[in-house]
């Protein structure tokens, strides 16, 4: 019979639960038990440590043809409010981050219907001129079997390409959620969880790490929730390529999909020590400021978490849908946060070497 | 020192400050939840999260005090200030008992002109015409306010004033019960003995009261510690406080200016309210302060109780902090974290399970 102490025991004797019990301890009551848990692993994993990184993102375009029924960014290219940024405001802004700190640009868009492949080739070759020294994390999987098919080519060869262009690592967006029949009325168009973890396991091939997410609180059952997770722990026992897993909130305010009032804070912390645990092959479990909120973000470091996103310029994505969370967190704010919830922060790089413990 | 506290929470002996100093200072969080949770839940075994259906209304804005944390405020007769009339406050009483409210919250500022003469008309009209309402308003600092400009003392005015209808007192303005932190950040207002005897007065009196706490401005992690114990003391002494009401202070439009408080730091304040104050039946979260997704985690840290849905809220949205709540909300909120929401009454009568 499966209980908690049944768990718990399992776990801190370094076990590895199965998706019943990730089950079990999603609808399990006592949260406190859970983020104790979610806590002590965390901290044989990585101590005290909280990272953090300083970095930008750009989002090149909102041109999507992707429609997602969850997503208030993209517009059709004759829609009001579409853009394409071009490549000296791209290069413009990673020279800004530069000079604030910055050591990451993260690259996410729209599957724009008119771009040749070269653009995004030289999208990466504009932003590693400006310093080599930016790591430029870009394409979410979706874009890359995008690209593939816009170049002709194979996921492999248009990774050989890209990476020969400057790209450093994968972010894990357009993961959704994994489940074919939630995918199908979230997003129909984009990519299978099937291709999403093929490319995921060539792109881990080809010597790129990668993030991996999962978009929660929509239409989802937590036995999908069990399901993506599973799909992820499977694949990274197989590669390790995987870096970090980022459950994301949805946002329900202007999004097209009207599910819910949006994900709750118990549901949050939750959902990310429920994580940390079942995933004992990652790292790295990260709170997303942006979309939790930062109060839940911090709490949510006391859950199990040892990864806040970046001081994050500029991000369009989550607050187009309804974040109502800053543009911005300073890198002062990030260590400020980390230092009030009793933990130590670590401004680390995109590939998780740490840079300056604070 | 977590062992000494668990052990002493066990057995039911009060944590004294240097245990209290160290859970604010020095312990994790989720163990100084775990030690309110345990409280919380053999205060409360029943599993319930009740909530008020109430509506605050803000008679007048116009305050001598200008508190330098509050964005509320107005000069008499500067741009903003505003008194309301009494049909307005009447009309937005029906509002608030068509939608099945049974608590109205009245507090302004403190306002030059206004003697007893003009609440003892009012509240007796609110009597006369919404018996059903609980009548929980005014502070402390209104109390003592209206008595000094009506040349009565506050035990007169405060029994004046009970005659004339008001059933409670809320416990606004308790911000931080240490003079030096009060001194800083409201220094017109009443120091923490004038606060104290109005409570002890309205208990005397056989008027239920609650207790609040500002916090995350001015004071030092000992203030608030030793807020906590001064409210517990006055409880032990024949105090009346039905809960406690720990809030953040909210920077946006103020004076004082700076950060708000941090979601570990709300929540460790909050959990070591459940455990200073056993003594006090209820504890409130704060989604007025802390938004929804706070006040849930919150009843895992000791809260049992979400206070009001406040068809109405101005004094806390003026600093910038402007969250909304349904009773659908709030009902879908607290079963979200797996307890029986309940509606109920100022007293913390069961009017509804849900």
């Amino acid at each position: 019979m499966t209980s908690f102490a049944s768990i718990a025991e399992k776990v801190l004797a370094g076990g590895r639960i199965d998706e019943a019990e990730a089950l079990f301890l999603f609808e399990y009551h006592d949260l406190l038990a859970l983020g104790e848990l979610a806590q002590t692993m965390n901290e044989r994993l990585n101590g005290r440590k909280v990272f953090f990184n300083v970095n930008r993102h750009i989002n090149h375009t909102n041109i999507c043809v992707n429609r997602c029924r969850f997503c208030a960014f993209f517009r059709t290219a004759d829609q009001s409010g579409a853009y394409l940024m071009t490549l000296d405001e791209i290069r413009e802004r990673a020279a800004e981050a530069l000079s604030q700190g910055a050591t990451e640009i993260h690259v996410v868009g729209g599957l724009h219907p008119d771009l040749p492949f070269e653009f995004y080739l030289e999208m990466l070759r504009t932003i590693k001129a400006v310093s080599p020294a930016l790591h430029v994390k870009a394409f979410t999987a979706v874009e890359i079997a995008y690209l593939a098919e816009l170049a002709s080519l194979t996921i492999p060869e248009t990774l050989t390409r890209l990476i020969e262009a400057g790209l450093g690592s994968l972010p894990g967006g357009g993961a959704e959620i994994f489940a074919p029949e939630v995918r199908n009325q979230l997003c129909p168009e984009k990519i299978s969880g099937e291709k999403w973890l093929a490319i995921m396991e060539q792109v881990h091939h080809a010597g790129l790490k990668s993030n991996a997410t999962m978009l929660y609180g929509h239409l989802e059952t937590a036995a999908d929730r069990v399901d993506h997770m599973r799909q992820l722990r499977e694949l990274q026992d197989r590669t390790g390529g995987f870096q970090v897993f980022i459950p994301l909130a949805f946002q329900p305010e202007h999004s097209q999909l009207k599910v819910g009032n949006g994900t709750t804070g118990v549901d949050d912390l939750r959902t990310l020590a429920v994580a940390r645990i079942y995933l004992d092959n990652f790292a790295n479990v990260k709170a997303y400021w942006v979309m939790l909120g930062e109060k839940i973000a911090q709490v949510a470091l006391c859950f199990g978490v040892n990864d806040l996103d970046g001081t994050v310029v500029e991000e369009r994505i989550g607050h187009e849908a309804g974040a109502e969370t800053p543009q911005a967190m300073s890198r002062d704010d990030i260590v400020t946060m980390i230092k009030k919830a009793g933990r130590i922060p670590v401004e680390r790089d995109t590939l998780y070497r740490e840079l300056q413990a604070y | 020192m977590l062992e000494r506290i668990t052990e002493k929470v066990a057995a039911g002996v009060p944590v004294d400050r240097e245990e209290a100093l160290w859970c604010l200072n020095e312990a994790d969080l989720l163990a100084v939840g775990r030690l309110a949770d345990d409280i919380r839940r053999a205060m409360h075994p029943d599993n319930c999260v009740s909530f008020v259906v109430d509506r605050n209304v803000n008679y007048s804005n116009v305050c001598e005090s200008k508190c330098k944390f509050c964005a509320f405020y107005r000069d008499l007769g500067a741009e903003g200030a505003y008194l309301l009339e009494t049909s307005e406050i009447m009309t937005k009483i029906e509002e608030l008992t068509a939608q099945g409210g049974t608590q109205l919250l009245m507090q302004g500022g403190l306002h030059p002109a206004l003697t007893i003469d003009w609440f003892e008309g009012l509240f007796r009209e609110i009597k006369g015409r919404f018996p059903q309402v609980q009548n929980h308003s005014l502070s402390p600092a209104e109390i003592t306010h209206i008595a000094q400009i009506s040349g009565l003392s506050m035990p007169e005015a405060l029994a004046r004033l009970k005659a004339a209808g008001l059933d409670s007192v809320p416990g606004g303005g308790a911000e931080i019960l240490v003079d030096s932190v009060r001194a800083e950040i409201s220094p017109k207002k009443i120091g923490w003995q004038g606060w104290a005897a109005v409570m002890r007065e309205a208990a005397r009196l056989g008027m239920s009261t609650t207790a609040t706490m500002m916090f995350g401005s001015k004071e030092r992690p000992e203030d608030v510690v030793e807020h906590l114990f001064r409210v517990r003391t006055l409880q032990e002494e024949g105090g009346s406080f039905t809960a406690f009401i720990p809030w953040t202070y909210q920077p946006g439009n103020t004076e004082l200016g700076g950060s708000r408080a941090s979601g570990v730091e709300y929540l460790k304040v909050l959990a070591l309210s459940r455990i200073v104050l056993r003594n006090v039946a209820n504890i409130q979260g704060s989604w007025v302060t802390q938004g929804a997704k706070m006040a849930q985690v919150a009843l895992f840290f000791g809260a049992n109780d979400l206070g009001g849905t406040m068809l109405e809220e101005n004094v806390v949205a003026a600093a910038g902090c402007r969250f909304r709540m349904s009773r659908d909300e709030m009902i879908a909120l607290i079963r979200g974290a797996g307890f029986t929401p309940v509606r109920r009454t100022t007293l913390y009568k069961v009017l509804e399970k849900y």
